[in-house]
């Protein structure tokens, strides 16, 4: 099928709005992407017609219902290149997920003074959960640092390997705050060649990237629904069988437990040991037409018209000087992600909440600050100055609303000097 | 500044916010004031620059100091590293600055209200700008 964008925007209804008096541009897919209508009317349909709890009751919507989460189920598991559907558990997100391995692989695996090794541009979502098991143990948790590019050198990955010994090795697939994209596979290769169980933060790269877990070869891997077209409280976690079968459930409740007495309980199979509760069935519904919408326009196709439109707007803003792109530069794979601060020589450079300010203004919705990645601007030396600006672009995103955004952002600028 | 009762002083100082922000058609024109005032605001002494004049609660830094206690009045000098937030602290050191002690502590801020300050920022701004005018009006307090 051809990419067709302007049938792809009119299939996102929130892009017809205006924001304070301009047509919306919306340049924070890597916080949230927007809902194709796809997702928002079968989430609808669901919960108009066909609503039910899952895997207890015997009347027909409930076996309907569980019919639609576990087919949701397969097809995200195939989407992720798991073997077995049983391997995907349902989180809330990316960040429910990395605190169930930490807790649940963290509670059996971990001790005093393991190392748990995680990389520098992680989000928080991926480090804080370690720090906390690691708290608990006397576990500790280092930095896996990165160059000026966002790169990991695979050198020095490899001497930390051999110094640390960690038991853990956490990466992110794809950084949120600069759009570096991480040769996971080479790492997960190198981590598991050292000993160490690996855990890959995929929450930036589902909407971009073709991910196969088991070419990865990771023993976990994280998504979000919401950051490819999907509802938010939704996301997966995909954990190798063996790995899963060792770990010990982190939350009980209903629908978990194979056989409850006040004397013991023993915990039902896999997925359903970690997935206590009732599930956000709704959500998995959503996912599951997200993942369908996402194949349906084709994931080659997204990625060639993400790489085009982040290629014109990088030429676009390296024309501004005093400009400066932080993060990977040239032929080294990249989200459809640009961070960028300013400083005009011998001035204190613009705080980057001053042009988003400016730019919201304008209808241009960007991100600023630290992107839930203190740790990488305190290396980038940007954490006392504001962290960057981010642009980042989707399926949806046009050229000509780059360039909307470009003459917002010199029109900022004017105005800041 | 208009010669007034003492007793007046930061109602009328509200009432000019207000009549200057008549004057704006839009709000890009509103932080263009809003820059000019960032930019034309009393410079903070380096010494001032330090951790404990830090407010809490702003997205950007913002840092606050009690100069003088003159004449029965209070002078407050402030500075920030993003100039938006510069042009909030100059707005409302416009207001609040070299005022009486007890007026400071007990202005009811109305006028931030009128001029849709607090409907149009961000949370994280709004929220900030509370936290500056708290702070002005807890230092106030310690004087009265």
């Amino acid at each position: 099928m051809p990419f067709d964008i302007q049938a792809i925007r009119r299939d996102f209804p929130i892009l017809e709005r205006e924001v304070h008096g301009q047509p919306l541009v919306y340049l924070d897919n890597a916080a949230s992407a927007q809902k194709p209508l796809a997702v928002i009317e079968g989430v609808r349909e669901y919960l108009a017609h066909h609503h039910a709890n899952t895997h207890r009751s015997a009347h027909h919507l409930a076996a309907q219902a569980t019919i639609a989460l576990e087919k949701a189920r397969e097809k995200i598991a195939a989407h992720l290149g798991a073997e077995h559907a049983q391997e995907i558990i349902f989180t809330s997100g990316t960040t429910d997920a990395i605190n169930l391995v930490a807790q649940s692989w963290g509670r059996v695996k971990l001790g005093e003074g393991d190392v748990v090794l995680v990389t520098r541009d992680a989000h928080h979502a991926a480090l804080v959960p370690w720090q906390m098991a690691a708290e608990r143990c006397g576990a500790r948790v280092e930095p896996l640092e990165i160059d000026e590019q966002g790169g990991i050198d695979r050198k020095a990955f490899k001497a930390q390997l051999s110094k640390l010994k960690p038991k853990m090795v956490v990466l992110g697939h794809v950084s949120n705050a600069l759009g570096t994209v991480h040769d996971v596979e080479r790492l997960c290769a190198m981590a598991r060649e050292a000993g160490a169980a690996t855990l890959v933060d995929g929450a930036q790269a589902l909407p971009h990237l073709d991910i196969d877990v088991r070419q990865i070869g990771c023993d976990f891997y994280a998504v979000s629904a919401h950051k490819a077209y999907g509802p938010t409280g939704i996301g997966a976690l995909y954990g190798r069988t063996e790995i899963l079968e060792s770990m010990p459930p982190w939350r009980g409740g209903g629908e978990m437990i194979d056989s409850v007495s006040f004397e013991g309980t023993t915990y039902g199979p896999l997925p359903f040991k970690f997935e206590a509760g009732t599930p956000n069935i709704s959500g998995v519904i959503g996912f599951g037409l997200a993942i369908d919408w996402l194949n349906a326009v084709g994931r080659k196709n997204i990625r060639a018209h993400e790489d085009a439109v982040t290629a014109g707007a990088t030429a676009a803003l390296r024309e501004i000087p005093g400009l400066r792109i932080v993060g990977p530069e040239g032929d080294t794979p990249k989200a459809p992600v640009i961070s960028f601060v300013y400083a005009k020589p011998g001035l204190a450079p613009v705080h980057p909440a001053d042009i988003a300010t400016l730019l919201d203004q304008q209808g241009v919705a960007v991100r600023t600050g630290h992107h839930c990645t203190e740790p990488l601007m305190t290396k980038l030396g940007l954490a006392e100055t504001g962290g960057t600006v981010r642009m980042s672009f989707a399926a949806y995103t046009t050229a000509e609303e780059v360039a909307r955004a470009v003459a917002a952002l010199h029109r900022a600028l004017n105005m800041l000097l | 500044m208009t010669t007034t009762n003492p007793a007046n002083l930061i109602e009328a100082r509200q009432q000019e916010l207000i009549e200057t922000f008549e004057m704006f058609s839009d709000w890009m024109e509103k932080y263009e004031h809003l820059i000019d005032l960032g930019k034309g605001l009393e410079a903070l002494d380096e010494a001032d620059r330090v951790e404990e004049n830090l407010i809490k609660g702003c997205q950007s830094r913002v840092w606050l100091a009690l100069k003088s206690n003159e004449g029965g009045r209070l002078h407050f000098t402030a500075d920030s590293d993003a100039i938006i937030t510069k042009g909030l602290v100059a707005l409302t050191l416009n207001l609040l600055s070299n005022a009486p002690a007890e007026l400071i502590a007990t202005a009811n801020l109305h006028s931030l209200q009128t001029i849709g300050l607090h409907e149009h920022l961000s949370p994280t701004r709004s929220n900030g700008l509370t936290s500056m005018v708290q702070q002005i009006k807890l230092a106030a307090l310690k004087q009265c």
